[in-house]
């Protein structure tokens, strides 16, 4: 017998965003500035996936996100849909892609980089999109996944 | 390049490369001239390097131009936790141009970005320097004769250091070999590999200094560092093993140059300097032409 209880409720109107890993759930929300949005936003995590193993799923009551706005999760959350929800039912649905370049959002890794002694936005350039390695605009440093520090 | 900073030497194409090696050769025939009066230089050293601040005012003051700044980040108000982008605002109002030298990676970058003078960089830690580059470039091709198709063997720290890296992106252009000779844990990184590759560069990576000699047109040398090294063991292993003595210089080619970007401690032992093959001080010297060179075509005076 299937299990049709969801553990996370349903939305109206809005914006699913599935397949995040676990651990990277508060990165994406501090990427997508859902701390400062004022609708009904409800999440779970450590949720079973046979893909990422433990995911996370967050759903947005009446908000609709643009490509570049939500390319920036894709960083930590490379793997994550986007079901666009209307009435109940999914409309749309949408994978993220790793932009070209990334401005503020990550912290260059070189501790002796500019942006992290005097009050300058981080800006890099996607140099590896399968990796996500970020050269840094002024360092030149590499940033990879592994030392990903959100802003 | 009028108006432009210099912090990368990826800001310049080959052609303009080749526009300041040229402009710089004709200030080696003439070094003292007045075509700088009347405009403010100010050289902004936020860590001391003698050396090069020396080599910028030389050039400044030859073709007549003033100079204000400081030699050390100790006396000036940065001591007073003055932000660098103050610093910059302020001084770009008392001058035409800025050389800046920072510890800090990317300062150079930022600080033309914000500058409404144009910036030269002169070393922002262990970033850029590509003053130095352009120089190496000049003292190659002035002894070589050109930058093409040259056999170039770097040798010693091809780990950190950005001298060899600039030189290697720059010389990239001019289809050379390259011999990387180093310790392994210094060897050259991948990313300055994959550069090679992409563009179906030669370059062989060796352990002993002297496989490598014999082929060269250009031997570039520099330091191998204590420091650098995770386990003093190994760097004790290495020491003596990269430092170029006057007795291998003896079966290399006829036109090989010895370079090295100063200063030196004990890499090149003191009996090589009377070889005429050494040219490390030659290379200094040439320093001051090259920088006369990408002040005035920055300025727009040539």
């Amino acid at each position: 017998m299937k299990d049709k209880t969801l553990s996370v409720s349903a939305i109206n109107e809005g914006t699913v965003i599935d397949h995040i890993p676990a651990g990277q759930l508060f990165d994406v929300i501090s990427i997508l500035g859902l701390n400062k949005l004022e609708t009904q936003i409800t999440f779970g995590t450590n949720l079973q996936s046979k893909k990422l193993g433990k995911k996370a799923i967050i759903k947005i009551e009446g908000k609709f996100f643009d490509p570049d706005e939500i390319n920036r999760i894709a960083l930590v959350a490379p793997q994550a849909k986007l079901n666009i929800i209307h009435n109940y039912v999914v409309t749309e649905k949408r994978v993220v892609e790793v932009p070209e370049t990334i401005v503020g959002i990550v912290k260059c890794m070189n501790p002796k980089c500019i942006t992290n002694h005097e009050e300058v936005t981080t800006q890099f350039t996607v140099i590896d999109k399968k990796e996500v390695a970020l050269k840094c605009h002024y360092c030149e440093k590499i940033t990879d996944r592994k030392h990903f520090q959100i802003n | 390049m009028k108006n432009k900073s210099l912090v990368s030497i990826s800001d310049y194409s080959k052609e303009q490369y080749l526009e300041i090696l040229n402009l710089a050769a004709e200030f080696e025939k003439n070094p003292v001239q007045d075509i700088l009066k009347g405009y403010v230089v100010a050289t902004l050293f936020f860590e001391p390097s003698t050396r090069t601040r020396l080599s910028f005012e030389s050039a400044v003051n030859k073709l007549g131009g003033r100079i204000i700044g400081f030699s050390d980040a100790g006396t000036s108000s940065v001591q007073k936790g003055e932000s660098l982008k103050d610093t910059i605002l302020t001084v770009a109002n008392y001058s035409d141009l800025i050389v800046m030298r920072h510890p800090i990676e990317g300062s150079a970058r930022f600080a033309s970005e914000i500058s409404p003078v144009p910036i030269i960089n002169a070393g922002d830690g262990a970033n850029q320097h590509p003053t130095q580059c352009l120089l190496d470039l000049y003292s190659i091709r002035k002894t070589q004769g050109t930058l093409e198709n040259l056999n170039i063997a770097l040798v010693g720290d091809l780990k950190y250091g950005r001298t060899v890296h600039s030189l290697l992106v720059a010389m990239s252009e001019f289809n050379p070999t390259f011999n990387f000779i180093s310790p392994v844990e210094l060897r050259m990184p991948e990313a300055y590999k994959i550069i090679l590759d992409r563009k179906g560069i030669k370059y062989y990576e060796h352990t002993n200094l002297e496989d490598a000699l014999l082929y060269a047109d250009i031997v570039y040398m520099t330091r191998v560092q204590k420091e650098r090294f995770s386990d003093p063991i190994e760097y004790e292993k290495v020491k003596n093993a990269y430092i170029l003595r006057n007795s291998m210089l003896a079966n290399t080619k006829e036109n090989m140059r010895v370079l090295h970007p100063l200063p030196r401690v004990n890499e090149i032992a003191i009996d090589v300097d009377s070889n005429p093959k050494a040219y490390y001080f030659e290379q200094a010297l040439n320093g001051v032409y090259t920088r006369q060179a990408i002040i005035c075509k920055i300025l727009g005076v040539k």
